[in-house]
Order: structure tokens, then sequence, then C-alpha cells
């Protein structure tokens, strides 16, 4: 039982890095940089519901909204200040942007809303209690393997279905030829910087209402992790970014579980560079081959 | 009437002055070739027209409007497709939606009759037509390349290589559909190495050599120039 139950708090934390993985792997795939930015976003959205919801007595699910359109608007403003300038920049200029951008998102968060610990109010409450109250499992573990099955279905379908997504496919594989198609590149970037940040503020929700202590530093390892996630399924691709996500998240709980709390980040990285070592291109990695 | 007018072009990669005031046009129901050597700027040419590239002098005119600082993406609307040097097809999607990206800026309504024109011209993209582009052939990815830009409904159709890589007998086929698609009204321009070829089915030509036109005549002419013949066409 207590197998089952750290199975399922391992699936459910994966889904968390699961839905902020889908940010990191959407923008690189479109726009080719790392966003290290994306975790702070999550700590953004975080706060803007708690505010929403504890502060002025918004209904969740109106906190959940309200946070969703700011993070998309500071995700576009975010691309288009900082990286857009350097589109034509050195990738490492881009990487030093992005991390500066971090920081200054920490810092803003900190001059605003104080480094003191937020309690953060879980949007879903109660838990549910399987074979006779062996088992009790929260509604907030069970809602978010639920929102994140739903986005990446969503997602998958926009993607390979739409027009919208099969520009942004067309964009993510050359940009010339994009431009050559009539394809207005810049704009499909802010689309993925939306949805991703969009993803971002739901993942802050989520992630709060499970730990629910909120700093301006919240976003930070999350973000690392899922990056991490990212790059273990194959940076670039949606359902990379949800099998890393759920194997990171379960890795995580079985290590914190069975072998160490304090060995446990040490231990997901382990098995990342495992990972890697075998398969530089993350599980579902693409090694594209170009034919001339 | 000029459909196309490029006045005094001036391409630089860094410090490198790759296109040197080139001026060329193309008139309506014409077939242009430009011709060169590996290196003499004729790719750079069609991406500046493209805008995908930028002239640092002079202007370019297509169908009477300035379009030298419009960004790339609106000038297909306009008419003006291009078949990339080295095709470019998408390769991670299915022929199917290489086409349709290739109607992107076009109302959806049509698209699948247009479509089913595409495959009428190249029956050998409608058996392939839910594989992905990357598992094609040369040729087949050249006939995806130029359906895709066929999808636009362009009025100017510039072709960049499209003999590139490919066996004699199928290049013979991609200009056979050149010709037929000029034909039915399309405006062609064509930038080759394969001189021989390109002149034989275009109206006028014009020789490009390090950046600089040095050339330009009919075609008929350009084929029985003894410089020509010398440089381009093997004596």
């Amino acid at each position: 039982m207590e197998f089952l139950f750290n199975l399922i708090s391992g699936i459910s934390l994966g889904s968390i890095y699961a839905i902020i993985a889908l940010g990191y792997t959407m923008v690189y795939g479109i726009a080719k940089m790392l966003n290290f930015a994306h975790g702070d976003v999550i700590m953004v959205g975080a706060y803007i519901c708690f505010f929403a919801t504890a502060r002025y007595g918004l209904n969740p699910l109106l906190g959940v909204l309200l946070s969703m359109v700011v993070c998309t608007v500071l995700g576009i403003v975010i691309e288009r200040l900082a990286y857009k300038p350097l589109r034509q920049a050195p990738a490492l200029a881009v990487l030093i942007t992005a991390i500066g951008m971090s920081y200054f998102l920490q810092n803003a968060a900190q001059l605003l809303w104080t480094s003191s610990p937020k309690v953060f109010p879980s949007v879903v409450k109660g838990s549910v209690k399987l074979f006779d109250g062996a088992l009790s499992v929260s509604f907030v573990t069970i809602v978010t393997i639920l929102v994140c099955v739903i986005i990446m279905v969503a997602l998958v379908l926009f993607v390979n279905k739409t027009r919208i997504g099969k520009s942004m496919r067309a964009v993510s594989e050359d940009k010339g030829a994009a431009q050559l198609m009539g394809i207005n590149v810049n704009s499909t970037i802010s689309l993925t910087f939306a949805i991703g940040s969009a993803l971002a503020a739901i993942a802050g929700v989520l992630l709060c209402s499970a730990y629910p202590t909120l700093v301006p530093t919240t976003g930070a390892m999350p973000g690392i992790k899922a990056f991490t996630a990212a790059v273990f399924g194959g940076i670039g691709s949606i359902p990379g970014a949800l099998i890393g996500g759920i194997l990171l998240g379960i890795i995580e709980i079985f290590a914190k579980a069975y072998i160490s709390t304090q060995l446990s980040d040490a231990i997901v990285f382990a098995v990342l560079i495992v990972v890697l070592l075998v398969k530089p291109t993350g599980l579902l990695g693409k090694k594209v081959s170009e034919k001339v | 009437m000029a459909m196309l007018e490029v006045n005094d072009i001036n391409v630089y990669y860094g410090s490198i002055h790759a296109i040197k005031g080139v001026s060329f046009e193309v008139n309506e129901g014409e077939i242009i070739s430009l011709i060169g050597a590996n290196g003499a700027g004729k790719t750079t040419i069609l991406q500046t027209v493209s805008n995908l590239l930028h002239s640092k002098t002079g202007n370019i005119k297509f169908l009477d409007e300035e379009i030298h600082h419009l960004p790339a993406h609106k000038l297909v609307p306009m008419g003006l497709a291009q078949v990339p040097e080295g095709r470019r097809v998408f390769s991670q999607m299915s022929v199917e939606e290489n086409l349709e990206l290739g109607a992107f800026t076009r109302p959806k309504a049509n698209i699948k009759e247009d479509m089913e024109e595409i495959f009428e011209r190249f029956p050998r993209l409608k058996e392939r037509r839910r594989q992905l582009a990357g598992t094609l052939s040369g040729g087949e990815q050249q006939m995806l390349a130029m359906g895709r830009a066929m999808m636009s409904k362009p009025k100017l159709l510039m072709l960049d290589e499209p003999s590139m890589g490919l066996a004699p007998l199928l290049v013979e086929e991609i200009f056979d559909i050149i010709k037929s698609l000029n034909e039915r009204g399309t405006t062609i321009l064509l930038v080759e190495q394969n001189a021989q070829m390109a002149l034989s089915i275009a109206d006028r030509g014009y020789v490009l050599e390090t950046g600089k036109i040095i050339t330009s005549a009919d075609a008929k002419t350009l084929l029985n120039d003894d410089v020509v013949r010398k440089a381009y066409l093997g004596g």
C-alpha cells in the first residue's frame, strides 16, 4: 500500500514537472533557446493565484484563470523585451540573458511581495480513501494528474491537427522555409511563449497546492528539475516532456521514500547523467539527419 | 510591364560584399534564368528578393509596389513564392502537411481541390501523401517543394537550383514541369548552375559572376555566346 501511495505521489509530482517541462521543450523547439526564467514564471503564477484567492476571496477557478492571463502576458513581454532583440546573437548571450531574467523575476517578487513565506491555500481540498481507508489520496494529487493528461492530449492535438500548430512545427524545423510559406515567425515564437507561460501558471498553482509554502524562489528548483525532465525525455519533444517529467517525479519520490531524503535530488540528477550517457538525445529525442 | 524590378542591390555577409550593384527585371509571363557558377551570388539574390536577406542600397519592386522593407512572410500573399535551394521541405511532416503549409496564407476553402491538382501533376506525391517528407527521394522532395510553392498560387515563382543533385532524366522532368507551369500563366525566375538546361527553356537570361551581372540577353543569344559557352556550357 505504501508502494502504491508513493507511486501515485510520484506520478502527481511528475505531472507538475511535465507541465513545466512542456514550456521548456516547446520554447526550445521553436526558438532554439533555453528559457531559464520559465521556472520563475511559475512562481509569479502562484503569487497571482494566492493574492486573488486568499487576499481578495476570488473563486479558486477564477484565480487560476487570472494567473494564466497574467503569466501569458508576462511570457510575451519577457520574450519581446529580453529575447527578441537577441534573435541573431550567439546562443550564449541568450542563455545569460535568460538567467538574468530569472534573477530579475525573483528579486522583483521579493521587492513586491517580500521574502516571508506565504501559506498557499490549496485550490482543491479534501481527499479520498481507498481500500477501506488503507490508502488516502488527496484530491490535489488526482486533479494534478488529470490536468496533466488533459493538457497533453490538448497540446498534441493542437500541434498535429490545427493550422497554427502545423505552422509551429514548420518554424521549429526551418525558420527560413517557414517564412517562405508566409508564416510570421515572430508571432509564432510569441505564441509559443504565451502557451508555455499559461501552462507555467497552472503548474505554479498545482505545485503550491501540493507544497503550500510560497516564496520568491519557489519556482527555481522545480524549474531546474523540469528542465532536467525535458532533457531526460528528449528536449523538443512533447511526449518526451510527459515521460521525462513523470519518470523524474517517480524517481524523486521513490528515492525519498526508500533511499534518502537528502540524497533524492542527487539521485535524480545521477539518473539523468546515466540516461544522457547512454542516449545523448534523451529518451524520445530524435537525431535529425539531413538529406542533401 | 515589369513584374519584378530589382534595382542596384548590394548585399553583404559581414564585411564580404556578396552582391555588387545588381539590377534586373522579370516581365509578366516570362521565364528568366539567372545563371552563374557556384558562389556567384545566385542564391543570395533570391534570398534578398524574398527578404530573408537585406540589401544596403537600391530597391525591389513587385507589381509596382516596393517590397524590400516588408517582412518576408508578407510577400507570399502578394503572389511571390520561392522554391529554396536544397528544397527545404519540412522533413518531419507528411507530404500533405507540407502542401497545406504551402497554402498557409490562403483561405482554407479551396485547399483540398488545389492539393488534388498538385497530385495530378505529381502522381508520385499522391502515392506518398501520408509519408514523412524526409523519407522521400531527392527528386520527390524537389517535386514536393515545387508543389508546396504552387499551393500559394503565386504570380511569380522563383526556383533556386531545382536540378541540384538529380539524375538527368529527372532534371528533364522537372524542367518540363517548369515550362508547363509557365504556359499556364506563372511567371518564372529560375536560378541555375545547369546553364544549358536553364537557358533552353528561358526567354531571357542574366549571367552572374562574383556578385555582378556580366551580361544579359535573349536566351538563344546567350546559348550561342562564345564567352558564355566557354564559361558555362562546356565550350
